[in-house]
C-alpha cells in the first residue's frame, strides 16, 4: 500500500509532462493555452519550467557545438549513389512528388514563418540597395541573394562579428522584428526551423559586450530565446 | 538529392553524434543514412515531415552501430562523462559553471534519455512526432522525457549543482 502510494505520489502531472514542449514551441494551440494557464497559477510548476528553460537552452547550446561533417561524408555518399545501378525513373518521380507535397502540407505556423522570411528578405535586400546606393565610397562587402535556406543574407559584416540563435515569439509581427534587426545592426545568417542564427553588427565584440548584447536580447519582448552560437 | 542532403545533413549527423558519441561513426551513419533515402524513397509516404523520416532512420542506423559495440564499452564512456573530480580544482572551479556543468550531465545520460531530449528541445519534435521516430506511444514519449529530466537533476545534484527541482 505505501509502495503504491509513493509511486502515485512520484507520477508525474498531466501539464507537467508538457511543459518542456511548450518551451520548445511545439505544443498546439490548445494544450498550450491550457500550459499556460496552469503556468500562471501554480509557482512551483512556474520553476519548474525556469529549469526546463535552462535545459532547452542547454541543450541547443551543447548541439550546435558539435560542428557539421566533413565533405569527405557528402563525397562518400555521392560516390554510392553513382554506383547505384539505375532506378526506375518513376521513383525519382515519386520522391520529389511526396516531398513536394510534404511542403504543400507545412502548417500555417511554418508557412507564416517562411513568408516572414520572404518578406525580411526583401526588406534586407533594399536595405542593402539603400546602403550601396548612400555609402558606395566606403569600403564594404555586401552580398544579397533571393531568399534561400542554404545561403547567407548579409549587409556589411565582419568575420568574426558575434553570432546569437534566435526564437521569436510566435505572435511576433515582421514589422517587429524589423525593428529589432535595425535596432541591433543585426542579419539573418541562416533559419532553420523556428530558429534564426543572426549576426550583429561588423566587428568583434569584447566578452563583456556580448553578455550585454545576450542580455538586452533576452529581455526583449518578441524574443523567446536566445543563445550564443558560432 | 544534393537539395535534401543540404538541407538536412548537419542536424542528423548531430543527433547521430550524440546516439554513437563517434564523429567518424557518425559521419559513416549519415551516408548510410541518405543512401537509403536514395533507395526507399518510394515507402516515404508524405505522411511526416521529411526530418521526422529522415531522423528515423539515423536512430535505426545508429542503433546497429551501437549493437556492434560493447555494452561494457558505453557504460564506461557515460560514467567517465560524470565523474567526480572533487580533488582537481579544474573540475571544481567546473562545477560553479551551471551551463558547462549541464552540458556536460546531458551528455552522461543514457541514449534513450539522450535521445529524447535532443528530439524535443534541438530537433523540435512534437509528441506525435517523437512516438513516430522512436516507436514507442505518445504517453510513454511524454513520461519518458519527464524521467530524463529527473535523471539529470539527479545528476547535476551529484556534481554539485542544486536547480531547485524536482
Amino acid at each position: 500500500m505505501m509502495a503504491m502510494k509513493k509511486i502515485l505520489e512520484q507520477e508525474p502531472s498531466e501539464i507537467e509532462v508538457l511543459l518542456p514542449w511548450l518551451a520548445a514551441g511545439t505544443l498546439n494551440a490548445r494544450d498550450a493555452k491550457r500550459v499556460e494557464e496552469a503556468l500562471a497559477r501554480d509557482p512551483a510548476l512556474a520553476k519548474q519550467y525556469a529549469v526546463i528553460r535552462e535545459e532547452y537552452t542547454e541543450t541547443i547550446g551543447l548541439n550546435e557545438s558539435l560542428g557539421a561533417p566533413s565533405a569527405h561524408a557528402m563525397a562518400k555518399l555521392f560516390a554510392a549513389i553513382d554506383a547505384e545501378p539505375a532506378r526506375a525513373p518513376s521513383m525519382s518521380r515519386n520522391i520529389s512528388a511526396r516531398i513536394s507535397g510534404f511542403f504543400a502540407s507545412l502548417s500555417p505556423r511554418t508557412l507564416a514563418w517562411s513568408a516572414s522570411l520572404g518578406a525580411l528578405a526583401l526588406l534586407l535586400q533594399a536595405g542593402v540597395i539603400g546602403a550601396v546606393l548612400v555609402k558606395s565610397q566606403q569600403p564594404a562587402s555586401f552580398q544579397t541573394a533571393s531568399l534561400s535556406m542554404d545561403e547567407p543574407i548579409t549587409r556589411s559584416l565582419g568575420p568574426e562579428a558575434p553570432r546569437v540563435l534566435v526564437r521569436f515569439a510566435p505572435d511576433a509581427r515582421v514589422a517587429d522584428i524589423t525593428a529589432l534587426l535595425d535596432s541591433y545592426q543585426a542579419a539573418i545568417i541562416e533559419a532553420r526551423g523556428g530558429m534564426f542564427r543572426l549576426q550583429f553588427g561588423a566587428r568583434a565584440m569584447s566578452k563583456d559586450e556580448i553578455a550585454a548584447l545576450m542580455n538586452r536580447l533576452k529581455s526583449e519582448k518578441i524574443v523567446n530565446l536566445a543563445v550564443a552560437a558560432p | 538529392m544534393q537539395v535534401l542532403y543540404g538541407r538536412h545533413h548537419v542536424r542528423v549527423f548531430r543527433f547521430g553524434i550524440r546516439l554513437v558519441r563517434d564523429e567518424q561513426v557518425a559521419e559513416d551513419l549519415i551516408s548510410e543514412v541518405f543512401l537509403d533515402v536514395w533507395r526507399q524513397a518510394g515507402k516515404f509516404e508524405g505522411r511526416s515531415a521529411v526530418s521526422t523520416w529522415l531522423l528515423a532512420i539515423t536512430r535505426f542506423k545508429a542503433l546497429s552501430a551501437l549493437r556492434r559495440r560493447k555494452d561494457v564499452e558505453l557504460d564506461d564512456e557515460a560514467a567517465n562523462a560524470i565523474e567526480d573530480g572533487s580533488d582537481d580544482p579544474e573540475v571544481t572551479a567546473q562545477k560553479k559553471d551551471t551551463s558547462q556543468a549541464l552540458r556536460k550531465c546531458l551528455g552522461a545520460l543514457s541514449p534513450e534519455h539522450r535521445e529524447i531530449v535532443d528530439l524535443v528541445y534541438y530537433h523540435e519534435k512534437s509528441v506525435e512526432e517523437v512516438a513516430e521516430i522512436v516507436g514507442i506511444p505518445e504517453n510513454t514519449v511524454k513520461t519518458r522525457l519527464f524521467y530524463a529530466r529527473k535523471k539529470l537533476a539527479e545528476l547535476l545534484k551529484a556534481a554539485g549543482v542544486e536547480r531547485g527541482w524536482p
